[in-house]
């Protein structure tokens, strides 16, 4: 259900727990999961627990729990702009507008070509940088213009 | 990995930023050239009793960075000295307080420090693994530390036997997903074990039963990047930095409505005035209304008490609020209080884990009615029933969220009742007028 490349880094992250403590690994090993599969289908979030020897419901509760793990299907690229308070000092409602005009979504919604997805998320602890978004749990924008969202956007293909 | 180049403000006093001003300032190289793991390896060779190691952190007057202000050298005391098993060490990186973004450059720029530093606590309180658990958002930078990790593996200063000595420390970077309750420390725990992040209740402490339900020291990060300094200029040296009761410099964050945001790590006891110099001021010429000293679960402060008080945990409690995590969120006089505290609201609803019944109904019930206000459907009986739930959470949870989502109420409403009365009465804001 898993590639070789991914069970290898869950393997990874299983050093650094006590060899009886497996269940530790459940974080990083949704994470690679999800970084491979784009998003926890029942199914995987099932492997996952498997291949650790939890139980699935344990799987499934820290899933549901931790708000960067996707339990539908999302485009290809999902961008999470924070608009909390330092955000939303700096205009992150700007972004959010000109990313609503941009893709034709709101929040919580894919375009039809399956490209994006936009996301509203919590405090990244990035404030300092604000406006800001990331990109596939993975890379962070700050400092973000209208125009410099244009950039971005132009090099995703 | 390369992150964007700093330039040190002339005022700062960098301690647990001292690499920032270096060409690679994360490299191992540019932080042993800086005299960077000698205290480790001193400690370790010369076989130095642990208690003078936790006296001068004691004498240091260093204070939790993480937001609670609790004694370091003090906690490090609870540790129990023997124990026939793995003690662990854990360092919290899970900054999800709004306003919060400093312990975020001590791992991409400084990951040395606070390696060496969790080294230390470790010789000292016989820990032999620990964890440094970072927020899920910076992943970029959590890479940063991974590679850090490597490299202080590879020059023997992490592993089996350090310097041909019997000390064994390992240390492995794990990450939170998206949930701010990990920042709290039992959460943190619950979180590292695989599960869902609910605080467990205390006691029993951490230091009795932590990770895997071993005694397990939990510090904020700019707290153990604190330590290699202190061991390197003595703990005076450390308290001299400070006023008393508020011992070093400290790392303040700052966002919002300032011109140049970001963070300053400045002598304790700085007026904020010269703080808010620092950061240019606030933006675009405008007036200051209003600073939120620690973060959200801090109370908000009007302009002329901020513009009175100094930064340490003194001052700023005697001014009516704390210092928190040193988060200071400036707004200036185009900014709607009302609006902010609707943002606010739902932020703790939202991350409330729903474990205690006051918390994840109240925050839900404050949320709504603070929401209703802004959609012009308030009523002047709102006003008291916010300061009704708000007091019916504090003090009736598990964990200290519950408070924190009721400060912002409480404190919103009492400086700044009448634009909040405005918009009662008005169905829009008495600021922007929308």
């Amino acid at each position: 259900m898993l590639s070789q490349e991914s069970l290898a880094q869950i393997e990874r992250e299983l050093t650094k727990y006590p060899t009886d403590k497996r269940q530790a690994a459940v974080m990083s090993a949704l994470r690679i999961a999800q970084a491979e599969k784009g998003w926890l289908s029942k199914e995987t979030i099932a492997y996952v627990a498997e291949y650790l020897g939890i139980p699935a419901i344990a799987a499934l509760e820290v899933a549901s729990f931790y708000n960067m793990y996707e339990l539908e299907p999302v485009g290809k690229y999902k961008i999470t702009v924070c608009t909390n308070i330092s955000c939303m000092l700096r205009d992150s409602d700007v972004i959010v507008d000109h990313l609503n005009k941009c893709l034709g979504i709101g929040f919580n919604e894919t375009t039809a070509d399956g490209k994006f997805t936009l996301k509203e998320g919590e405090c990244m602890g990035c404030c300092g940088g604000a406006p800001l978004f990331h990109i596939n749990n993975t890379k962070m924008h700050e400092y973000l213009t209208p125009e410099k969202v244009d950039a971005i956007l132009k090099e995703l293909e | 990995m390369s992150v964007i180049q700093l330039t040190p403000h002339p005022k700062e006093t960098l301690v647990t930023l001292r690499t920032i001003a270096e060409s690679n300032p994360a490299s191992i190289e540019t932080y042993i050239k800086l005299g960077g793991y000698a205290q480790l390896k001193r400690l370790v060779t010369e076989k130095v009793k642990a208690t003078d190691v936790i006296s001068q952190v004691k004498v240091s007057g260093l204070r939790g960075r993480g937001g609670a202000g609790f004694p370091t050298g003090l906690k490090w005391s609870f540790m129990p000295r023997y124990y026939d098993g793995t003690k662990y060490l854990v360092c919290n990186t899970d900054e999800g307080e709004p306003g919060t973004f400093k312990d975020r450059d001590i791992i991409r720029y400084n990951p040395h420090q606070l390696i060496e530093g969790m080294a230390i606590a470790a010789y000292t309180l016989g820990a032999r693994v620990g964890y440094n658990y970072i927020h899920g958002e910076i992943w970029q930078d959590y890479e940063i530390f991974e590679a850090a990790l490597d490299e202080a593996r590879k020059a023997g200063y992490l592993g089996e036997n350090l310097f041909g000595t019997d000390f064994s420390f390992d240390l492995f970077a794990v990450h939170g997903y998206g949930a701010y309750i990990c920042g709290e420390e039992t959460a943190l725990i619950e979180s590292i074990e695989g599960k869902k992040g609910q605080p467990r209740f205390k006691p029993p402490f951490p230091a009795s039963y932590g990770v895997f339900g071993k005694p397990t020291n939990v510090n904020n990060t700019e707290s153990y990047a604190s330590i290699p300094w202190i061991l390197q200029h003595g703990g005076q040296a450390f308290q001299d930095l400070g006023v008393p009761n508020s011992g070093g410099p400290k790392i303040f964050s700052v966002s919002g409505h300032v011109e140049k945001p970001g963070n300053y790590e400045v002598r304790m006891g700085l007026p904020f005035s010269e703080l808010l110099d620092m950061a240019g001021g606030v933006w675009k010429g405008r007036q200051l209304k209003a600073v939120i000293p620690g973060g959200p679960s801090t109370a908000v402060m009007p302009a002329a008490a901020i513009m009175a008080a100094n930064m340490d945990y003194d001052s700023l409690s005697k001014a009516g609020s704390s210092l928190g995590a040193g988060s200071m969120i400036v707004m200036d006089e185009t900014t709607c209080m009302v609006k902010a505290l609707k943002r606010l609201s739902y932020f703790f609803f939202e991350e409330s884990c729903g474990q205690c019944t006051p918390c994840r109904e109240g925050t839900g019930w404050l949320y709504r009615v603070v929401k209703r206000i802004v959609e012009g459907q308030g009523k002047m009986e709102d006003l008291a029933l916010l300061t009704d739930v708000s007091s019916n959470i504090s003090g009736r949870t598990i964990c200290a969220l519950g408070d924190a989502a009721a400060t912002p109420v409480l404190s919103f409403i009492k400086h700044f009742r009448p634009e909040f009365e405005y918009y009662i009465q008005h169905g829009k804001s008495m600021v922007d007028g929308k």
